[in-house]
């Protein structure tokens, strides 16, 4: 018998044999996660009429989407879940300002591949990056899991998508992402586990592997995976050490689950990387998808650089790359948020903090930031903001009648710099 | 198990963000609040004029986006008691179930039903009567809802059944605030 990821790692986590697509098991999480939306939780937890959480050693909760506390409302949230994390003995919890859930989740090494993690957060299909299930649940579901330690799960139909070749110059993981959700639609992987295969994905950085699995969420799936290889191993054994938490190479590579060749997969479909262009997502869908030449001009009155996406290292790199010895054009504003507190570190040693900020970048806190519109940059009505975000529904950012764009990073800055959508490749 | 209610019909698409804005996902706390705001920066007619019992039907992809319980929550403190799609994101669907909203998939209503139509839902027969203002009738099937989410359904919600699964359905059931967080 032959399996997919998706039926390797749930049989794993519900602690049975084997599981085939279509069954219905009850798994046991790893890793449990959640965000701000943690008091929230809590309270129908309380509902439950339980005292204590089951395994809090397996909670993993970050403050990051509205950080540092907008208003007196968000504070008192901030405040109820340092009381239940406190209260429960929660061990990995993560202040606001380092960072936001998948990325910090990712730096501190929490998740492991073939590890199962539940989050209520509809991106924790980042985990994929390096080989782990992870996929997004509700608030109730979350209460549930916190009480019992296990959640009932189908196990999903596995699509696989092959990436082969290398992205030429300017184009990126997010580039790829978004001519797949265009071209399948933004239910093209629904209820399905998305495997990504091929020297494609091999070749990506690690940084650029975690836009693919986080951007399948709106692709609809229900989980992501790339095959982990020795750089995640590498990666992920060198921060349990700083840790103090050490975990060998061999171990991680033994914990790795990979599909079987002959496994069962609903549809397949090859991407060639260097026929692959920069695109945008246009308003107000993520599948409104066209090549940047096709809205090449429109005008931008802010740009959003950070996020779950696209608030890494090499993110603010390639920004710095187009921004380089220029300045954010008139009549535009650049919004720049690290994803986590090391990538600010990092980015500040490196010079781009510097870089961007000479440029007429506002640099923020590290978190969410302006992503879903609960606290800054809150677009005027009528404004147009290009973003290096996953979401650009109609109001996502606070504002019903204004217009998102998607992008990637270079894209962003480009565009920043312009003053109107523009492709990187004539700037740089 | 029978339902019956007035339509909403909506499209493709329609993603949490449209349901329940983010903006309110930290500042609306009690769920008392949400019903004012239902599918708000979709169709603002809806939350003035829905009663208790409609019924909303959409295209593909219901619910599509953030994991914010409070899409469903909204919709069910509306008085939305189903939804019949194309097909459901599968985060929503999960929220749905587990807030004691049926979500049941039937192409054939998304295609034939119009806003102001009525629907008869029939859950033991697994059919659906969708009755024209003029008085056309139509009728279709659908897959049987699998026993286990009909159990939470029934139950009202997983909060519900699990407290009779623990044992705890003595204890007082403290007040649902629900706000903080996407």
């Amino acid at each position: 018998m032959a399996y997919t990821f998706a039926e390797k790692a749930l049989a794993r986590a519900a602690h049975l044999p084997e599981a085939h697509a279509g069954a219905i098991v009850d798994a046991q999480p790893d890793v449990i996660l959640s965000h701000d939306n943690t008091a929230a939780i809590y309270r129908l937890f309380r509902q439950l009429g339980v005292e204590k959480v089951k395994h809090p050693e397996r909670l993993c909760i970050t403050l990051d989407h509205a950080v540092p506390a907008p208003t007196t409302q968000h504070a008192q949230n901030h405040a109820e879940v340092r009381r239940f994390v406190a209260e429960q003995g929660v061990r990995h919890f993560f202040e606001a300002g380092r960072g936001i859930c998948h990325q910090v989740l990712s730096e501190e090494a929490l998740v492991l591949p073939g590890q199962l993690i539940l989050g209520a957060d509809s991106h924790t299909t980042h985990f994929g990056w390096l080989g782990a299930f992870g996929a997004g649940v509700g608030r109730s579901e979350v209460a549930a899991l916190w009480a019992t330690g296990e959640l009932w799960l189908r196990v999903p139909e596995s699509i696989r998508i092959n990436l082969t070749g290398k992205l030429p110059f300017g184009v990126t993981a997010k580039d790829f992402c978004l001519k797949l959700i265009g071209d399948l639609g933004q239910d093209g992987g629904l209820y399905a586990a998305v495997e990504f295969h091929g020297d494609g994905i091999a070749a990506l950085s690690l940084e650029s592997r975690m836009v693919i699995p986080n951007m399948m969420a709106e692709f609809g799936a229900k989980t992501a995976y790339l095959p982990p290889d020795e750089a995640v191993f590498h990666y992920l054994a060198e921060r349990r050490t700083r840790r103090g938490e050490p975990i060998s190479v061999e171990a991680l590579r033994a914990m790795a689950l990979y599909p079987d060749p002959d496994a069962n997969y609903l549809a397949e479909y090859t991407y060639d990387a260097s026929q692959l262009q920069p695109m945008v997502a246009c308003p107000h869908r993520v599948d409104n998808v066209v090549p940047l030449s096709q809205v090449r001009g429109t005008r931008v009155h802010q740009a959003f650089l950070g996020t779950c996406t696209n608030g890494r290292l090499e993110d603010l790199a390639a920004a710095c790359e187009v921004i380089r010895g220029k300045r954010v054009a008139s009549g535009t504003r650049l919004i720049v948020i690290p994803a986590s507190s090391e990538v600010m570190r990092e980015a500040t040693r490196l010079g781009y903090i510097t870089e961007l900020l000479e440029a007429g970048a506002m640099i923020g806190v590290p978190g969410c930031g302006p992503c879903m519109g609960n606290h800054m940059g809150v677009p005027a009505v009528g404004e147009v903001t290009i973003s290096s975000a996953n979401r650009n529904f109609r109001g996502r950012m606070g504002t019903r009648e204004s217009e998102i764009y998607l992008a990637s990073p270079a894209v962003v800055a480009a565009s920043a710099v312009a003053g109107y959508i523009a492709d990187p490749r004539d700037v740089v | 198990m029978q339902l019956s209610g007035r339509c909403w019909v909506y499209g493709d698409d329609v993603n949490t963000d449209v349901i329940f804005p983010g903006k309110y996902t930290y500042t609306l706390t009690n769920v008392s609040q949400f019903a004012a705001h239902a599918l708000e920066d979709l169709d603002p007619d809806f939350a003035r004029q829905v009663q208790p019992g409609d019924i909303i039907v959409a295209g593909k992809n219901f619910g599509c986006g953030s994991s914010r319980e409070q899409a469903a929550v909204c919709l069910k403190m509306a008085g939305v008691r189903a939804i019949v799609a194309r097909s459901f994101a599968r985060i929503f669907f999960r929220n749905c179930v587990n807030n004691g909203v049926l979500p049941i998939v039937c192409p054939e209503v998304t295609a034939h039903a119009e806003k102001g139509d009525q629907l008869e839902i029939d859950l033991d027969a697994h059919t659906i009567v969708l009755r024209k203002p003029s008085g056309a009738t139509m009728q279709f099937s659908f897959p049987p809802i699998s026993p286990s989410v009909m159990a939470i359904i029934q139950a009202g919600g997983l909060i519900p059944m699990l407290r009779r699964k623990l044992g705890t359905e003595h204890l007082p059931m403290p007040e649902v605030k629900f706000g903080g967080g996407d």
